[in-house]
């Protein structure tokens, strides 16, 4: 009887320790398994990606459709590149569309917005969003409303 | 004089050696050998001592601490007006740091200690000789099955430390202080790692845990069979298990973060 007490609890224990793990990777880390396999990539290149980083969200109307797979510079077009990672299921993203670069509330952080072009012909994988807006600087737009004043 | 000075370092030396050997064979003769279905109950029966006994103190302790971390956190990032940090750093800190090593460190009194002084006793009663008369192998029946308990147990008691410390943090944060909840979990889930972070705290706990439980049960067999034996043994426990989690930890860190 007394064994039959210790094994349900050791079962219990790990479980609940399995359970905390699942928490840490889900809910903490938002690790989710076999999502890599179906996406697929688009590319964009920016003047200024300002706080944007990997894994910040894509979205479109505020949803999110995928994430921030790298941000490089890009000696050839001498600007910011970045490689988005879209979720396979969102497969009608017109070729006129363009990729701005928010900030989530007011000192949030940064992701990108698609705004939906009106182009019947839609991305693929591997294809360039060629449409893009750089990020918001506060320094900047402080330094031009200064300007201004004066 | 000076023969007499030399002499001391020579025999402390000696001695350190001496005991390093022999804690390097306890384990490897505790390690090195036919695995044997019969230990199995045994080992879960170490569980049951080590772990589920343990939950109640990790739980406690990773309530308090969760929560002062969100408190201390607050008020510093909420003067740049950055709570919504918060949970990162929460997550963070116990993730990488805090879980794995005061779980060790708690595993370390209130596990490690008993370990040593139930096996001191075993020694100082001749419990242990008189088993290896009857033709019982002692590591395998005794130190083994500890072993293999302790060493399953404290990744997993560490990871419900972490994940304890998370949840009173964001009962802290978001139900007391008034973070918004969207934004102290999904700030948490950018920036925290599966790769980067969870799984380097739970190879530093899983480190920790061979670590304490090999020393304990290296004191413990290897006490005087005297009552200031057993004493010095389980203080030893706690003191050598608690200095080499914090040394080990600087150095884990500095291996598997590179700068």
């Amino acid at each position: 009887m007394q064994s039959l007490k210790i094994e349900v609890l050791v079962g219990v224990f790990l479980l609940l320790s399995l359970l905390c793990l699942g928490f840490l990777a889900v809910k903490v880390s938002g690790f989710s398994l076999g999502k890599s396999n179906d996406r697929y990539l688009l590319y964009s290149h920016f003047e200024q990606v300002g706080g944007l980083t990997v894994r910040s969200k894509v979205a479109i109307s505020g949803v999110e459709i995928g994430q921030v797979l790298a941000i490089e510079y890009d000696q050839e077009t001498m600007n910011a590149k970045v490689t988005l990672e879209i979720d396979s299921s969102i497969s009608s993203i017109p070729s006129d569309s363009t990729a701005s670069i928010l900030t989530e509330g007011l000192l949030g952080s940064k992701y990108i917005s698609i705004s939906l072009g009106a182009e019947d012909q839609t991305l693929s994988g591997g294809d360039e969003i060629f449409d893009t807006q750089s990020a918001v600087i506060l320094e900047e737009l402080i330094g031009k409303f200064l300007i201004e004043q004066f | 004089m000076l023969i007499h000075a030399l002499r001391r370092i020579g025999r402390f030396g000696f001695e350190m050696l001496s005991s390093m050997g022999r804690a390097l064979r306890l384990l490897s003769s505790a390690l090195i050998r036919r695995p044997d279905h019969r230990n199995i109950p045994l080992i879960i029966g170490q569980i049951y001592q080590l772990g589920v006994l343990s939950i109640l103190i990790i739980v406690c302790s990773g309530f308090a601490i969760g929560a002062v971390l969100a408190l201390q956190g607050y008020t510093q990032l909420v003067r740049v007006g950055s709570e919504s940090a918060l949970g990162l750093g929460v997550a963070l800190v116990l993730v990488m740091e805090i879980g794995p090593v005061v779980s060790a460190l708690l595993f370390a009194g209130r596990a490690g200690s008993a370990v040593t002084a139930e096996i001191g006793l075993m020694k100082a009663t001749e419990q242990l000789a008189s088993m290896e008369m009857i033709g019982v192998d002692p590591i395998s029946r005794i130190i083994a099955p500890r072993f293999w308990g302790g060493f399953i147990v404290l990744p997993l008691l560490a990871l419900m430390f972490s994940v304890v410390g998370i949840w009173a943090g964001s009962l802290v944060a978001v139900d007391w202080l008034g973070v918004y909840s969207g934004s102290f979990w999904s700030v948490m889930e950018q920036g925290v790692d599966f790769f980067d972070h969870v799984m380097k705290g739970i190879i530093k706990s899983i480190v920790f845990g061979f670590v304490v439980i090999w020393i304990s049960l290296y004191q413990g067999y290897d006490s005087l069979p005297t009552s200031e034996g057993l004493s010095k043994a389980t203080t030893n426990t706690v003191v050598f298990s608690s200095v080499w989690i914090l040394v080990l930890d600087f150095f884990l860190t500095l291996m598997m973060f590179e700068l």
